[in-house]
């Protein structure tokens, strides 16, 4: 049942290249995730009900709501992002794939960047399309439900690479939730600020090309440091438990 | 005598303020199993996750091959198959999708390999079934079913007997036995009662560790 083992060392065109390792890691994620629906519509669910809500439990007013509608919606998609944070690296460090993982002999950080792209699909994308329903349903106006569909775009993947840094981080700890939210929101009022900033000022009638671009530079930013700061935090958190 | 693979040179581990063990050196050679040995929490696991490269915290040097691990670290990893205590299986996927992502990141075998490697484990008839419905043992048959298509020279096994039959258990001492006879290099940790041929110890709790 064996095949025949010699000590070689492998040579290189037997191995498998980056592009499929991250491809593979990026399926396996979507593939887990489609099996266990109720987590992935737990943060949809959380999201839809707060923007809900709060017409309920503030006011009602077509002028309220105009005025604070992107600010509810960027602040309930940053939370329901934040509500999924926890499951990025926990079932893969308790059922051990993790290991497997950090040992594969591709660089991690783009491995984990293939996991916090998979995380974004999953939780961000989800967000960035309901939105538009939920943009008209608190009165925005024609062009400010673009603008806020395009600012979500762009920054709830910001949110999945800044939040798998946090995760990574807050692995190997018990009470983890809390201390998540406490590392990662800092780091996420920026892109909030921007994000409802740019929907504001779409609203008042003023160009937003700036404020995009700027949060387009927070994407680079994030995309290029945060998989190697999460890398890092991963090995940290492996090596202590 | 060949070049060893893996060497540890004066290894210190200390954990929670105990020292695990201190002055340990020893070479994996090819061709050898080394079985590490001693009480619970003498640091067996710890010891396994410091040569696989999982834990950063203990001073001394590791030579991969005579140089330096980090700096070799892709040819190290290409070269390790590590086997933990957490089998590394995903509850949701079938035998099959696992191994098929175990394998992703280190070769790319066509699916017939896999299904055989996993038949050749006794998953015979399981390969599609979602590992959630499977035996703790059939699990760790899944995580097994690697060593069957593993081509790396050393591997790095933690408690690979647990949860396992004694037909299991036979047929995978028998395929260690086989792999180091072909020149394959095998570090164990178990509690079941090993004896093969041409088998060397290191033994941990003792304070000093020794050479074999």
């Amino acid at each position: 049942m064996t095949t025949e083992f010699t000590v070689t060392l492998r040579s290189p065109d037997t191995s498998v290249g980056t592009a499929t390792a991250m491809k593979a890691v990026f399926i396996r994620d979507l593939k887990i995730a489609l099996r266990q629906p109720q987590d992935l519509l737990n943060p949809l669910l959380f999201f839809v009900m707060v923007v809900t809500l709060f017409p309920l439990g503030v006011s009602p007013e077509v002028s309220f709501l105009q005025q604070a509608g992107s600010g509810i919606l960027w602040v309930a998609a940053l939370l329901s992002v934040l509500l999924s944070l926890d499951h990025l690296y926990r079932h893969d460090f308790d059922d051990g794939t993790l290991e497997q993982l950090v040992l594969q002999p591709q660089p991690l950080f783009l491995l984990v960047m293939a996991k916090s792209l998979a995380h974004w699909v999953l939780t961000g994308l989800p967000l960035v399309l309901l939105a538009p329903v939920l943009g008209v349903m608190v009165h925005l106006q024609g062009n400010s439900v673009a603008v806020l569909c395009l600012t979500l775009l762009i920054g709830t993947p910001v949110l999945s690479l800044i939040g798998s840094i946090g995760a990574a981080l807050t692995l190997g700890l018990r009470a983890a939730g809390v201390l998540l939210s406490l590392l990662i929101i800092p780091l996420y009022i920026p892109v909030l600020i921007f994000g409802t900033g740019t929907v504001t000022a779409a609203s008042e009638g003023a160009p937003v090309g700036g404020q995009l671009a700027l949060m387009g530079a927070f994407l680079v930013l994030a995309l290029t440091l945060a998989p190697f700061a999460s890398a890092a935090a991963l090995r940290i958190s492996l090596s202590n438990s | 005598m060949s070049e060893p693979l893996l060497q540890a040179v004066n290894l210190e581990c200390e954990r929670d303020g105990r020292i695990l063990f201190r002055n340990l050196s020893f070479a994996i050679l090819p061709g050898t199993l080394i079985r590490v040995e001693g009480p619970n929490g003498s640091g067996k696991t710890t010891l396994l996750r410091i040569l696989a490269g999982l834990n950063d915290s203990y001073s001394g040097d590791l030579l991969w091959r005579g140089h330096d691990r980090h700096t070799y670290r892709e040819e190290f990893l290409r070269n390790m198959l590590y086997l933990g205590h957490r089998p590394g299986i995903k509850p949701l996927l079938s035998p099959m999708e696992n191994l098929r992502a175990l394998m992703a990141g280190r070769r790319s075998l066509p699916d017939k390999v896999l299904w055989q490697a996993l038949e050749g484990t006794g998953l015979d008839g399981f390969q599609t079934v979602p590992c959630r419905n499977l035996s703790a043992g059939q699990q760790r048959r899944v995580a097994l079913a690697r060593l069957l298509v593993a081509d790396e020279p050393l591997w790095i096994l933690d408690e690979v007997f647990t949860a396992i039959d004694i037909h299991g258990v036979a047929a995978l001492e028998k395929l260690l036995v086989e792999r180091v006879e072909n020149g394959g290099a095998v570090i164990v940790t178990t509690h079941h009662d090993l004896r093969l041929p041409s088998m060397h110890r290191v033994t941990l709790g003792g304070g000093d560790g020794y050479d074999h």
